[in-house]
């Protein structure tokens, strides 16, 4: 804790950031500045990009597979097409989830 | 939109002015109550949903007041709309003998349904289905039929049997899979359900409001001209996906309520 202290410090006085910083944490959505959670990188936007890795596979295998099947069976585009947006649904799911907890797990 | 109308009002919060970007925060989401009945405090949220009652009552009401054999005007929208439900949600998971669910499905849909418009009409602009407090309602009301009917219709041994063991499943595997799908069935089902309502809603109203912000923001006599037009365009866009996804989620939640009650009937095949 004493380096990490050091070392923003340093940050500070060499690019003068401290005004940036300051108003980082008094801008960042729903959190009271709380210094571990904010200094280095913006964790609520980390955890959307990690959750949006799975979910992103998911959704270009489930409508690469769609477009692949009406290739194949064009009578059957009816069907397929409804069931995709239920797939494409609880897919995106997965990921909306990732979005929304950083606004209330702080 | 408290305080960033506070903001804005000010008048002069513009990029090079001084002020950082008033970006969307959870505080936008929390509206200070109009007024009290008794105890129920009643803000935006509150008064958007008793408004979509009354609209969907009153769209149902005048269409299928006087049917007629050969219908016209109202009840053409409104057979559309329940033939929809019927024959795209309905039958593939209930079949014909499950017809007895069709007015409650209907009002499960449209009553999500309009309640995400309101997100893109404009002095609305608020979807009352991103505050929690509202699907968690409705997903609870359909874990309560499903829960209720599968108990009632199979035992609650019998319907526990149906949820924990899928057909087909060796007997090797059940020490592993019954506390997995109880634990899916019975707790994940109603999260899922209700935060997948929820977070379309939220992530779809915070788009919306960063692109607007952003579009006042930028406005000034400089380049931020240019940036807030481009974002002007991009609002445009973002609000054409949200009506995909407001009528999407309507449909996958009401979908999903069909098959899980289709579960407590018999055990899914």
């Amino acid at each position: 804790m004493q380096h990490l202290v050091h070392l923003h410090h340093l940050l500070y006085v060499a690019s003068g950031a401290r005004h940036a910083l300051a108003a980082v944490a008094a801008s960042t959505p729903g959190t009271v500045g709380n210094p571990i959670y904010y200094h280095i990188v913006n964790l609520g936007a980390l955890t959307y990009g990690l959750a949006a890795i799975g979910p992103g596979v998911g959704i270009g295998l489930i409508f690469g597979r769609t477009i692949e099947s009406i290739a194949r069976q064009p009578e059957a585009a009816g069907r397929v097409t409804g069931l995709m947006w239920i797939g494409f649904a609880l897919t995106e799911s997965l990921a909306l989830i990732g979005i929304a907890v950083p606004f209330f797990i702080k | 939109m408290n305080h960033v109308v506070a903001a804005g009002a000010a008048g002069s919060c513009h990029i090079f002015s001084g002020c950082g970007f008033p970006s969307p925060s959870i505080e936008d989401f929390y509206f200070t109550p109009l007024f009290k009945v008794g105890p129920v405090a009643f803000g935006k949220p509150g008064l958007l949903l008793l408004l979509s009652t009354l609209i969907v009552v009153a769209f149902f009401f005048a269409a299928f007041r006087r049917p007629q054999l050969v219908p016209r005007g109202a009840q053409n929208l409104g057979e559309m709309g329940v033939l929809f439900v019927r024959d795209q949600i309905l039958r593939p998971q209930l079949g014909k003998s499950g017809d007895k669910w069709l007015p409650f499905l209907v009002s499960l849909f449209f009553f999500i349904w309009v309640n995400n418009i309101m997100g893109i009409i404009p002095i609305l602009y608020f979807p009352a289905m991103s505050k929690y407090g509202y699907p968690v309602a409705l997903a609870g009301m359909v874990w309560l039929i499903y829960m209720g009917l599968g108990i009632k219709k199979q035992g609650v041994g019998g319907y526990f049997r149906t949820l924990a063991i899928p057909s087909g499943s060796p007997w090797w595997i059940l020490p592993l899979l019954i506390p997995i799908e109880i634990f899916s069935n019975v707790f994940v089902r109603p999260f899922t359900l209700s935060v997948r309502l929820f977070a379309n809603m939220l992530a779809g109203h915070v788009l919306l409001l960063v692109f607007s912000l952003a579009t006042w923001y930028l406005l000034t006599f400089s380049i931020g001209l240019l940036f807030s037009a481009t974002s002007f365009i991009v609002l445009i866009l973002v609000t054409a996906l949200e009506v995909l996804v407001q009528a999407l989620q309507a449909f996958i939640f009401t979908i999903l309520t069909a098959t899980y009650i289709s579960g407590a009937y018999e055990a899914a095949h």
